[in-house]
């Protein structure tokens, strides 16, 4: 019987970025004054992942994933849960670049959207276990909690129509301290 | 340390019992529990990271750090799993356990349950079995366990279930709209629909408040503390008689045995990480169905080379969960009513009786479905991705009913718990290591049971459904899981007797999922609550005051 141990995988060089940088962010609370820069991406990595993340859930009425907040989302836990997909985001990044390069000549986030999204559809085909990834990862940074930097304002749960923060009180609760059950 | 008379590992549904009824008896007790024990404030309704949706962690432990397990895969592969994982079958690490957060539904098994072998027969490559106990033994405890833990609901429209004393403590909470939808169209079928049980206060109860129906339930610890498990039930008031001692962050290392193979006590990495040793005269293992078998094998000694109580080479067999299929309805109307559980109208017609299949299961109607729940349950045809798939999410998130069940599981000895030779947790110690797999039959039952569910979902006027039936290549474990140290009256094919003592250690015991030797078609935990509190009963009975006697 063989044994694959998945270990989190990290260069010292990597570990001592992921370190100082999520140090950085507590210490400056989360704060949204990043001005540009990410807890891992580059600000070229971030381009070529919003585009994506705009194909899997484009703007219409409501904002897209990145304008709700996806790749906050995404960035944030690259240095923290998902430092073991660090990898697969770098190399898969790096791939959908060259493929854009490659068609159309230009970033990915240059292109037309419909160029995007025959590039986008690429991706899914050739690199399939990094599009499943980047396409979880968006829909827990759109329709999840926005404590974690997505889904901003809720805006997901509200075009699903749902009260955010939800009515309480139906059962004739009182929460206040010390009130009679 | 000062010795006591027992010390109990694992302070979830059975280890808080063990502790409430051997104190208030008037044992000392020493209750281990290798988690936190958190309340009500620490719910904090992220639906990314609790009990059930753990893709940022588990909510309510372990730790994905220094916690591993590793599964083997149908191909023999072994994986190293963290604890947020699927392949890891967790269940919880707090003070209350599973009950802390779970969905709560509070099911008696049914007569047949405890008589499978008799009943059906054992397939071929099965281990199906009879119980050494029957329904009407754990009656009466049932029944306590109704009472005291606080279990709301209505069995009266349905004549499938066991005999009973008396109704449940509490009324139904006030049906939503699923119910509404649902049962007119079980009863056209033919069906019985009623309440679903549930460890919840519909009430005030046990001096708590009832459910406040909000969203953020299972997986969840309740916002308003009206989900009722041991941690804000039987071990408080294990506590309150002051022969209970509960140390957190405790994590159980062996069970300590003398040399004419009789249990001293257990040793133990305290929260700071110091080994101790807690010398008792009786050990109780409650540390649910992987890691009570994993304490067991990891207690070897000269008298127990292969483990304690693993002389017949059955400690860690037979484990089981539930597999669970079912079929999503989508609908032309809104059925969705932001009403929490959500979980409300259930059917057990199915649950025996069917020809050709040894059992079924209950079905009943999903939990309330987060935004981030529907993401890959929409209809068959809606985009996976892009503005096709952000319509979909709009336009059938309040439009669809999940009919569900737990398929009666038939256990194979091949699934099973060893240690692994080499991977270890932060302490040290070998981990669980989870092989084998599901009974074919259990997966012929669930098809069966998941085309119910779809006709059912159709009589309620569905327009278009997904059936949700398969053959996953893996064990079943995870939150239901069990088996893996039954009882039975044959020391050779069992771990326990029928009062859940060791066979060859009369002073060790196992309480909790572990001695299950089938598993119902309904969520297991009421029967855990319930084989606790017989085993208690037993063994306070046969308490001699310095020692035990069986």
């Amino acid at each position: 019987m063989q044994s694959s141990r998945k270990a989190v995988r990290l260069t010292r060089r990597q570990f001592v970025a992921a370190g100082a940088m999520g140090g950085a962010a507590v210490a400056i609370g989360c704060a949204a004054s990043k001005q540009g820069n990410w807890d891992f991406l580059s600000d070229a990595q971030a381009r070529t992942l919003a585009s994506i993340c705009d194909q899997i859930i484009p703007a219409d009425d409501f904002p897209s994933a990145s304008q709700a907040g996806v790749l906050t989302y995404i960035d944030r836990q690259l240095v923290r849960h998902y430092r073991r997909h660090q990898d697969v985001y770098r190399d898969g990044l790096e791939q959908a670049h060259a493929l854009s390069m490659k068609r159309f000549n230009q970033e990915l986030a240059a292109l037309a959207p419909q160029q995007q999204l025959e590039v986008v559809a690429a991706i899914e085909q050739q690199n399939p276990v990094f599009f499943a990834m980047v396409r979880s990862h968006t829909f827990e940074g759109y329709y999840g909690s926005p404590r974690h930097g997505g889904n901003r304002d809720a805006v997901s749960w509200r075009m699903l129509g749902l009260t955010e923060p939800p009515v309480r009180g139906r059962a004739q609760y009182d929460l206040r301290k010390g009130s009679p059950s | 340390m000062k010795r006591v008379n027992a010390v109990v590992v694992g302070a979830g549904a059975a280890g808080g019992i063990v502790a409430k009824e051997l104190s208030t008896a008037g044992l000392s007790v020493v209750l281990l529990e290798r988690g936190k024990w958190y309340t009500a404030n620490d719910c904090r309704k992220d639906d990314l990271r609790n009990q059930r949706t753990s893709v940022l962690g588990n909510a309510f432990g372990p730790e994905d750090e220094g916690n591993p397990r590793v599964w083997v895969d149908a191909k023999g592969v072994a994986h190293t799993v963290l604890a947020s994982w699927g392949g890891y079958q967790n269940n919880a690490a707090c003070v209350g356990g599973g009950t802390l957060s779970y969905g709560a539904q509070a099911w008696r098994y049914m007569p047949q349950d405890f008589r499978m072998r008799s009943t059906y027969g054992a397939p071929q490559g099965s281990s199906l079995e009879d119980w050494p106990i029957s329904y009407d033994d754990l009656e009466p405890f049932y029944d306590k366990a109704e009472y005291e833990i606080g279990i709301s609901g209505d069995y009266s429209g349905t004549p499938f279930h066991g005999p009973r004393r008396r109704g449940l403590p509490m009324p139904p909470l006030p049906p939503g709209r699923e119910f509404a939808i649902m049962e007119p169209a079980a009863k056209r079928l033919g069906l019985h629909p009623f309440h679903i049980p549930m460890a919840r206060n519909s009430v005030p109860y046990n001096g708590r408040g009832p459910c406040m129906r909000c969203r953020w339930c299972v997986g969840f610890a309740c916002e308003v503390d009206a989900k009722n498990g041991s941690q804000n039930t039987v071990i408080p008031v294990a506590l309150n008689t002051g022969n209970c001692e509960l140390r957190t962050e405790c994590m159980a290392k062996e069970i300590l045995s003398d040399d004419r193979g009789r249990a001293r006590g257990v040793s133990y990495f305290d929260e700071k990480g110091h080994l101790q040793e807690q010398l008792a005269d009786i050990v109780v293992v409650s540390g649910c169905a992987i890691e009570s078998a994993r304490l067991l094998l990891n207690s070897k000694s000269r008298l127990f080379p292969q483990g304690l109580g693993n002389r017949y080479d059955q400690v860690g067999r037979n484990l089981q969960g539930h597999n669970y299929t079912g079929a999503v309805g989508y609908f032309d109307f809104d059925t969705y009513d932001d009403v929490g559980p959500g979980a409300t109208i259930a059917i057990s017609d199915y649950n025996h009786g069917t020809p050709g299949l040894c059992g079924g299961g209950m079905l009943a109607n999903e939990f309330i479905r987060l935004p981030i729940h529907m993401v890959d349950r929409l209809p068959a045809n809606a985009p996976r991705w892009g503005l096709g798939h952000k319509k979909a999410m709009r336009e059938w998130h309040k439009r669809s009913i999940v009919i569900v069940g737990p398929t009666q599981q038939i256990p194979s000895a091949d699934a099973r718990v060893t240690l692994d030779p080499t991977v270890r947790d932060k302490w040290g110690l070998p981990v669980a290591r989870i092989s084998g797999n599901v009974h074919p039959h259990t997966f012929d039952i669930g098809e069966v049971q998941a085309k119910r569910a779809e006709a059912w979902l159709k009589e309620a006027g569905a327009i278009e459904t997904v059936v949700t039936a398969g053959r996953p290549e893996v064990v079943s474990a995870g939150q239901h899981e069990a088996g893996t140290c039954r009882m039975g009256n044959d020391p050779q094919g069992s771990v326990v007797n029928r009062y859940c003592q060791v066979h060859d250690v009369d002073n060790v015991f196992v309480i909790d999922s572990s001695v299950h030797v089938t598993n119902g078609g309904f969520n297991p935990v009421l029967t855990i609550m319930a084989v606790a509190y017989f085993a208690s009963n037993a063994l306070v009975h046969n308490w001699k005051g310095t020692g035990f006697r069986s």
